[in-house]
This record gives structure tokens, C-alpha cells and sequence, in this order.
């Protein structure tokens, strides 16, 4: 029974990434999001180059949170619609561990592709060299809490019709802890001071909402259906 | 006891015993409000330091103290419900949630009107700000994804599983002037290290955070009875007690 867990986890990972391989906007949208909620900064805030400096972390993180909030709904919406997702719950498999597969394929597809580009819009906003790396580093740390904090409010919100105002409402308060932290570490590191603190409670928001999170989002989608 | 706690969860028993219970807690409160305002207003000395504008303390930190204490009833009778399914818990902790967000919203107010003689600011971005903001946030939040489900019992659970979850940031909130050093003040008032306040400045503090926890719960009362009747409108017992009057 184990054993086949792990294969309906496997499975469960391989048929979520075909279906977003298949279907380019699911990836490709957020990040495009992405590029063109960075360039509007610029434009609106003017382009001296010193102010872009020192705000560049602050935008990335908010954009970047943006982004991967406003492709939430794709981790469960589509399935729920089709009744895929009541299958999943009376299926034999741990349903926790489905929902794991479904969070962490979240991540690969629409988190992943946000800490490759953002060396290029960091550069973009003239963040220095030193910060850039960091900032990857925050967002390797910060994207996967998103996902996982994300997938919650997707849960309570997926049998309504209109959730998606109400799921911002729901998930940016919970999301607010990382953005702090996120671009927080950046702006210390740039600073020269010691970032290892900002990483450190970063990485133990990473690993508590890893553990305690899909709970709660395999209950909500009990609840919702 | 077991068994006067089990009978007190039907909704029936608890308007009863509540009715009863009502008019010494809503008197409590007011005498404690009573002794509570005059002795904080008047009585008590003025800070050497911050003149009277100190006196807010007296309204601002009890309404921050129930905001996380309101929260924790609502996420633990969420709990309650959840687990053993019971109607009643569900009402009081709809009925906290209206309560919680007014206690923060009272917090944040009083304490930006407080900031600015003392810090010369309305606001800052400190950490404990910025968690009790978050906290007004998830009361609404709750607020506004129970009203979204129509139907009255997914709405129930799910609003539980969201209170559950916010509970993460009371801690946050609570430590939150330990663990970063900001321009809020920390804490001068605790269950280990005792208090810090001169005594003629803490028991009019003590006194208001009860007269606080005595409205809190009178509050809750009726707000929860109020709900028990629009729920049970069609119960016979309704129907008769609307017949006596």
C-alpha cells in the first residue's frame, strides 16, 4: 500500500505537468504578469536610477506574490469543475499526499520560472550584483510558502462561483510574513549586514508551512465539495 | 458536569441559561466600566513623562488584548466544531468575529491616536502594527468568506479551517515587540516577570481589561441568542415564546 502511494503521488505529479505543458497560458501568464507589472514601476515612479535601486526588492516580491496568487486557482479550479477533484477524494490514496503533488507541481510551473527570471528584471531595475543573488535566494525560500499558503484559500474558495476577490482577501494577509522576510533580506544584505537571521526564520516558515498547510488544504477541499 | 455542559450545547438550553445569565453580566460590566473609567481617568497619577496623553493605555491595550483573546475563542470553537460537529459552536464563533475585528479596529485606532503626541507619527510600519493589521484582515476575511458560501454548513467548516489557520499570527503578534526591536514598546505587563507599572497606574489597567472580558462575554451572549432565534425561528419552542409575548 505504501509503495503505491508513492506511485499515485508520481502519477498524480506526471499528469499535472502534462496537462500544464500542454496548456501554455497556465505558466506562461503569470510570468508575463510578472514582467509587465515590473516594467509598469519604472514608468510610474520615474527612472532614476538610485530610487529603482532601492526599491527593486520591495516590487520583485510584490509582483512576483502577485503573480503566483493570481495563478492559484489553477491548482484546483479546473479539476473541481470537471469532477476530477471528487474522484481524488473518494480514491484510495491519501489525499493529503495528492494534494502535495498538486502544490508542489504549482510550484515547479509557476514559481520555478519566477526565480529564473527575476535575475533579468533585477537587472532591469539596477539592483547591484550582490543583491541579485540574494534575492533568488529569498524567492527560492518564499515562492514554495506561497504556493503552499495559496493552496488553502484556493480550497475554501473553489465551490464559489466568484472567489477570486475573495481569495486575495483571504491569502495576502497570510502571505505578508514572507513578503516582509523576502525582501527584508534583501535590503540587509545590501545594507552589509548579516542576512543569515532573514534566511533562517524563512526557511522555518518554509518548513511549517510544508508540514501543517497541505492538512489544512485536503480539509477545506473536503469541506468544499 | 459533563452532562450540564452537554445540555447547555442545545440551542434551547443555552438561550434559557443565558437569559438568565445576562442581566448580572451586562451589570458587571457596567460597574466595571464605571470604577474602571473614573479611577484611569481621574484617579490615577499623571505620567511624569507623557502628561495625560498616557491615560489612552487604559482603553488601548485591553481592546489589544482581547483582539487575540477574541480570535483564539473563535478559532477554538471553530475547532469545537469541527471535531464534534456541534451547532452552538458555530454560532459563538460567528458571533466573535463582528466583536474581534471591532476590539482591533478600537486598538488601531486608539493606538495611532496615541502615536502621535508620543512618537509624532499616526503610523509607523512596526511589526506589531503591521500583525494587528494582519489580524482586522483575517477577522474580515472570516466575515466575508462565511457570508460568500450560501450554503450555512460548508460556510461553517470552511470559515473554521480559515480560523484555524490564522491562528498562526497570534503569536506573532504577541512576541512580535521581543522579537524585533521597534518603535513599539514592549511589553510591560506579564504572567511571568510580573508588572512593571507602578501599582496606582496597573489596577485601574486590571480593572478595565476586565470590564473588557465582562463586555466581551455579554456581547457575545446576545449576539449568539440573536443568532440562536433566527436559526431556530420555525422550533416549536420559538414559536411559543413568541405566542407569551
Amino acid at each position: 500500500m505504501k509503495n503505491s502511494s508513492l506511485n499515485a503521488f508520481r502519477a498524480m505529479m506526471y499528469r499535472d505537468f502534462t496537462l500544464a505543458m500542454r496548456n501554455h497560458s497556465e505558466w506562461a501568464n503569470p510570468l508575463f504578469f510578472f514582467i509587465i507589472a515590473c516594467s509598469l514601476f519604472p514608468l510610474g515612479i520615474g527612472p532614476e536610477s538610485n530610487t529603482l535601486e532601492r526599491i527593486a526588492p520591495g516590487i520583485i516580491w510584490v509582483t512576483a506574490l502577485l503573480a503566483s496568487m493570481m495563478s492559484l486557482e489553477s491548482i484546483f479550479r479546473s479539476d473541481f469543475e470537471d469532477g476530477y477533484l471528487e474522484q481524488l477524494v473518494l480514491s484510495p490514496y491519501p489525499f493529503t499526499l495528492l494534494v502535495y503533488a498538486k502544490i508542489l507541481v504549482h510550484w515547479v510551473i509557476t514559481g520555478i520560472p519566477l526565480i529564473l527570471l527575476s535575475p533579468l528584471l533585477g537587472a532591469a531595475l539596477h539592483l547591484p550584483t550582490d543583491g541579485i543573488g540574494l534575492l533568488m535566494l529569498s524567492l527560492l525560500l518564499g515562492t514554495p510558502v506561497l504556493s503552499l499558503i495559496g493552496s488553502i484559500g484556493v480550497a475554501l474558495t473553489v465551490g464559489l462561483k466568484r472567489g477570486g476577490m475573495l481569495l486575495s482577501l483571504l491569502v495576502l494577509p497570510l502571505y505578508i510574513p514572507v513578503l516582509i522576510f523576502g525582501a527584508g533580506a534583501v535590503d540587509v544584505g545590501l545594507g552589509g549586514l548579516d542576512v543569515s537571521g532573514h534566511f533562517l526564520l524563512m526557511g522555518s516558515i518554509l518548513i511549517l508551512a510544508f508540514t501543517l498547510a497541505p492538512l489544512a488544504t485536503a480539509a477545506a477541499i473536503r469541506v468544499s465539495i | 458536569m459533563w452532562k450540564f455542559i452537554l445540555q447547555l450545547t442545545s440551542f434551547r438550553n443555552f438561550y434559557r441559561f443565558s437569559g438568565r445569565l445576562l442581566p448580572w453580566l451586562g451589570g458587571i460590566t457596567l460597574v466595571l466600566f464605571a470604577i474602571g473609567l473614573y479611577w484611569s481617568l481621574v484617579v490615577a497619577p499623571i505620567d511624569y513623562q507623557q502628561k495625560d496623553s498616557y491615560r489612552i493605555i487604559y482603553i488601548h491595550v485591553p481592546a489589544a488584548w482581547m483582539s487575540m483573546f477574541v480570535y483564539i475563542v473563535m478559532a477554538v470553537s471553530g475547532a469545537i466544531h469541527l471535531i464534534w460537529k456541534t451547532k452552538l459552536s458555530v454560532v459563538i464563533a460567528n458571533a466573535c468575529a463582528p466583536i474581534g475585528a471591532t476590539f482591533t479596529f478600537l486598538a488601531l485606532v486608539t493606538g495611532a491616536i496615541w502615536g502621535q503626541p508620543t512618537w509624532g507619527t499616526w503610523w509607523v510600519w512596526d511589526a506589531r502594527l503591521t500583525s494587528e493589521l494582519i489580524l482586522l484582515f483575517l477577522y474580515i476575511g472570516y466575515m466575508s468568506l462565511y457570508s460568500a458560501i450560501e450554503d450555512r454548513a460548508t460556510a461553517a467548516r470552511a470559515a473554521a479551517i480559515l480560523a484555524i489557520v490564522g491562528v498562526v499570527n497570534i503569536p506573532i503578534i504577541h512576541y512580535s515587540v521581543d522579537w524585533w526591536f521597534t518603535l513599539h514598546q514592549s511589553a510591560s505587563i506579564s504572567v511571568s516577570k510580573g508588572s512593571s507599572l507602578h501599582p496606582s497606574m496597573y489596577w485601574p489597567l486590571m480593572i478595565m481589561a476586565t470590564a473588557y472580558k465582562f463586555y466581551f462575554v455579554t456581547v457575545l451572549l446576545q449576539r449568539t441568542r440573536n443568532e440562536i432565534l433566527e436559526r431556530d425561528q420555525n422550533a416549536n419552542w420559538v414559536q411559543e415564546m413568541e405566542k407569551q409575548l
